[in-house]
């Protein structure tokens, strides 16, 4: 299979980038790490007149602490993402997703910044920056901004990155000493997630003082289990503890039904993978 | 058409390309690299994997022009001359195939685990290698193959 014609753009500063979109606006797609997009471009799902590559770009890549958040740059890659130590120290929950992630190959070359844009909502990157409250900054014409992850994630495959803008890093506040644990369903190895719980804990003296929980394919947009994460607050990180909390998942979701599962069962998935995630991220 | 300038197995080449060309098909059609073989045409199966720039990735999955400037290892610039490399040997010495249309990807993928952890476990292995699949062996003799290019099973 191959993609139809298109002209390719390799700009070397996010000011070219921009140029490059706001010239071509449309009928340019832009290319990250390629490794959800150039399938789509290979079965023709999509037919750019113009594709603008970031790979070029150095000051996207990279992991930087700034206070008391990490900024991971768009264009660093699911790899170093995963073996990084600022991020292990600082946002395990994320390297317990990205050690999850597709496959070795598939995290050699796609980026952070690449899947969390793409938005698919069985991604596994969706869950946890939201669970971890990261906020998005995005470039545009008229300078930069930033967006919380609350409002990033619009619908399926949709953000808030406008026309003419791009996601240049993340902001991912520090969560050190935090418990996490990413527990993924799949059918097969290296697939999507039929439905997974990324969960990061504080536990203090065997008490969950502080708790954070995101859901990944329980509807068109990752999903925050706000009433999960109240419930757990000051409670004994034990079994029964942790199922009476976790039997709240699926408050506020609204699961897809397909051939992997029907919407029920998800629901119920969602309950037993937050019950397994919370206890593994309290270490109990 | 762009103009790309990479390193191939440690000779340089150049050539005009049409942008949505693969990096699989470069190295197929254009260059007669004809060990690095298409097998699903997806990104799933891993058989097209080749290292850029020292790491594994799906040449199905990378194009071309995204490969200016860097370095493609394949399967065929493994080997020293008649010197298999020791992973190759190892695929060999264990009978680490039955049909091998997947072997080239499976001893590129399992070059960069090694490179990256020396001595798996059986373990870190069947997880490291999940970017490959095989239709023939169920994976028994691939795993036996990668232990055994590491220094034996553990």
């Amino acid at each position: 299979m191959i993609p139809v014609q298109f002209d390719y753009l390799a700009p070397t500063s996010v000011e070219e980038a921009l140029a490059a979109l706001a010239e071509h606006g449309d009928d340019a797609k832009v290319i990250a790490g390629g490794q959800s997009l150039l399938p789509v471009l290979r079965m023709r799902l999509n037919a750019p007149e113009v594709v603008i590559d970031l790979g070029g770009i150095a000051e996207l890549r990279g992991i930087r602490e700034d206070g008391d958040s990490l900024v991971i740059g768009a264009m660093t890659t699911h790899h170093d993402v995963l073996n990084d130590a600022l991020v292990k120290e600082h946002a395990l929950l994320l390297v317990r997703a990205e050690h999850q992630l597709a496959d070795a190959q598939i995290r050699h070359r796609g980026t952070f910044g690449g899947a969390l844009a793409h938005a698919d909502p069985a991604g596994d990157l969706g869950a946890p920056a939201l669970a971890l409250g990261a906020e998005f900054v995005i470039a545009g014409p008229g300078g930069s901004r930033t967006v919380a992850a609350d409002d990033f994630f619009v619908d399926l495959f949709e953000t808030a990155i406008a026309e003419g803008e791009l996601l240049t890093g993340i902001r991912v506040p520090k969560h050190t000493g935090w418990g996490a644990h990413y527990e993924k369903f799949v059918r097969v190895a290296h697939q999507w997630p039929i439905v997974a719980v990324a969960a990061a804990v504080k536990v203090d003296g065997g008490t969950i003082s502080e708790a954070r929980v995101g859901l990944t394919n329980m509807g068109s947009t990752p999903i925050r289990a706000r009433a999960v994460e109240e419930a757990l607050v000051g409670q004994p990180a034990t079994e029964d503890a942790v199922r009476t909390a976790a039997a709240l998942a699926t408050e506020g979701t609204n699961p897809p039904s397909d051939l992997n599962g029907a919407a029920d069962y998800r629901s119920h998935l969602a309950q037993v993978l937050t019950r397994r995630a919370v206890l593994a991220a309290a270490g109990a | 058409m762009a103009r790309i300038e990479l390193t191939v197995d440690g000779a340089k080449v150049s050539d005009d390309v049409e942008p949505r060309m693969l990096l699989v098909q470069y190295l197929r059609e254009k260059l007669g690299k004809t060990g690095t073989v298409i097998g699903c045409d997806t990104s799933n199966c891993g058989a097209c994997t080749v290292h850029l720039d020292g790491r594994s990735v799906k040449s199905c999955n990378v194009l071309a022009v995204q490969a200016n400037g860097r370095e493609v290892t394949t399967i065929e610039g493994l080997a020293d001359g008649d010197q298999l490399h020791p992973v190759q040997e190892a695929f060999r010495e264990c009978h680490g195939l039955q049909c091998g249309f997947c072997t080239p990807g499976m001893i590129m993928q399992a070059v960069d685990l090694l490179g990256e952890n020396p001595s798996p476990t059986e373990a870190e292995v069947r997880e490291g290698m999940e970017g490959n699949l095989c239709r023939c062996t169920g994976y028994h003799n691939i795993v036996k193959s990668v232990l055994h290019a590491a220094g034996g099973a553990k």
